[in-house]
């Protein structure tokens, strides 16, 4: 190819469709044979046949839209980052943080506090952490280092609060030893929403 | 029918039957913006208002509080007195235009009440014999109301919004005086008793069958009547804010809605009576029902086509009045005219 021919190439010739659209009409009788035409084609008849098959649909065939939403949440993506959780060993209802410490080395906003100590049993246990959520950007970095999947994000995504310090200790973001069977497994970080199946749909390529 | 069996028709009558049809109109008005919101709603698959009383029924209430609570303003520079005047006019003469409308069946109070006891109350409050003149021109009356409020506000917004008034209502009038000729015409009389003794023969002595085109054009300039959605260019909020009414609030903003959907209900009984039939009784369907029927099926037309057709610019609404439906109402009434004579 040419220079003068890469210059003046038309890439999309090929490919590209022209809309078929009708002509602008040009003479008085022209634009009067394209009101007849249009009025009598009963489009405004089609627009009034989709409303009413939609209200049907949404009264009779359960696709109504609206979630109420304080009453009804939609479910979140297993990738959605929300405020953390602490997750317990299933076995023994123990914690499962080990206090290594990689959170808090990796955490970029400096927001993860922690301290350790050794317990009378000569094993590390967390003596203090804390998450200022003031600070936390909910990188997710904590919950990707995490050796022992103990701390990973959660789905309290209202995060709205009258104090900082109400999800933001250790024991706050613990998951509650009487509600262990309910403690839901992380799916990891590329795991598909839960409802992926209903929000598939066709591409145009389908069919 | 036999007219001389029906008792006389007292003014303690007639003051019942007004004050029956401003309370339930008044009532009717209201729990239409309700019905407006839920079908809306349904087409666009919301669920529209849920939360004040079993499906949101009680909107109603909730908003007639908030209508009653609201600080009344007057702006500053407004004519105050025009200002204050204006909604009045939309809402009265809405309820004037009621007045010569059959809107009830005829009844007669038991003899056991207290006081009213044996009073007759007419289907209509007035029965006078140009019924459908009087109407149109109320109507037609009840235009000044978003015209001086558009005008009084001291706003620009209002003064597009009355320009609108203005052109849309010298464009739909002439079409709805000469649609409504036609069957007038066939039938030889303006009273709506009249048309409604006329189609007594069933379904197929409905007007409609005769004048199909008249119908239809009437249904068009009573779309424009109402400021109903293909015509809503009076207050179409993402052009001029809310035209005529940007600067009322409250309780006369209120009005404003009392009349508009108090004459979307004349409308309605116009189209019914005039054209579907009126109040006869349809096969085993008594009349009352059958009228109740029409009327809400008009009515969900107007939400209907509101939420399915966009609103045209004032200059397609002026060519639409001006170039095609007066003409067409012409032709049908001289058409008309030469099959009567034939």
């Amino acid at each position: 190819m040419s220079l003068e021919e890469f210059k003046n190439r038309n890439v999309g010739q090929q490919t590209y469709k022209m809309v078929q659209s009708d002509p602008t009409p040009k003479t008085g009788k022209e634009q009067f044979e394209q009101v007849v035409r249009r009025a009598f084609k009963g489009e405004l008849f089609v627009g009034l046949y989709v409303t009413l098959r939609e209200m049907i649909n949404a009264l009779f065939r359960g696709e109504m839209h609206t979630i109420k939403y304080p009453f009804e949440k939609l479910p979140i993506s297993p990738r959605y980052r929300a405020i953390h959780d602490m997750l317990r060993l299933l076995e023994s209802g123990h914690y499962r943080c080990i206090g290594c410490g990689l959170c808090e080395k990796i955490c970029i906003s400096n927001c993860i506090k922690m301290d350790t100590r050794y317990d009378e049993n000569q094993r590390k246990e967390v003596s203090e952490y804390t998450i200022n959520f003031g600070r936390c950007i909910f990188c997710g970095y904590c919950a990707e280092v995490c050796p022992e999947l103990a701390i990973v994000h959660g789905a309290r995504y209202e995060t709205a609060s009258e104090q900082r310090a109400s999800f933001s200790l250790f024991e706050d973001m613990l998951t509650p030893i009487d509600a262990l069977k309910l403690q839901q497994e992380y799916d990891g970080f590329g795991a598909i929403s839960p409802n992926a199946d209903q929000n598939i749909k066709k591409t145009p390529l389908a069919y | 029918m036999e007219a001389a069996v029906l008792p006389e028709v007292t003014s303690a009558g007639v003051i019942i039957k007004a004050i029956i049809i401003l309370a339930v109109i008044a009532a009717i008005a209201g729990f239409g913006t309700f019905i407006e919101r839920k079908v809306l709603a349904f087409m666009q698959r919301r669920l529209g208002p849920m939360h004040v009383g079993p499906y949101g029924i009680l909107q109603l209430v909730a908003d007639g509080i908030k209508l009653f609570t609201k600080e009344d303003i007057v702006p500053q520079h407004s004519n105050k007195i025009i200002f204050k005047i204006a909604p009045v006019i939309t809402a009265a003469t809405a309820f004037i235009a009621l007045a010569s409308v059959p809107v009830f069946p005829d009844f007669t109070i038991p003899q056991w009440v207290p006081l009213l006891g044996g009073v007759f109350v007419p289907s209509i409050a007035a029965d006078i014999n140009i019924g459908i003149l009087f109407v149109l021109g109320m109507m037609a009356a009840g235009l000044y109301g978003p015209l001086l409020a558009g005008m009084a506000q001291a706003n620009k917004w209002g003064i597009i919004g009355s320009a609108r008034t203005a052109i849309q209502f010298l464009s739909y009038e002439v079409v709805t005086g000469l649609s409504i000729l036609a069957p007038i015409m066939l039938v030889g009389s303006l009273s709506l008793v009249d048309f409604n003794t006329y189609q007594t023969g069933g379904l197929t002595s409905w007007i409609l069958w005769q004048q199909p085109v008249a119908f239809v054009l009437f249904l068009i300039a009573g779309f424009a009547e109402t400021n109903r959605t293909p015509f809503d260019l009076l207050e179409h909020e993402a052009e001029i804010i809310s035209g005529y009414a940007t600067e009322y609030s409250g309780l006369r903003w209120g009005l404003f809605f009392i009349g508009e959907y108090a004459n979307m209900v004349t409308v309605s009984i116009l189209a019914a009576v005039v054209f579907m039939g009126g109040y006869n009784d349809l096969g085993f369907l008594p009349g009352w029902l059958m009228i109740i029927l029409k009327i809400a099926f008009v009515f969900f037309f107007m939400l209907w086509v509101r939420a399915s057709w966009p609103h045209i610019r004032p200059d397609q609404l002026m060519w639409l009045c001006w170039k095609v439906l007066m003409p067409i109402a012409v032709i049908n009434v001289v058409i008309t005219g030469l099959f009567m004579m034939v």
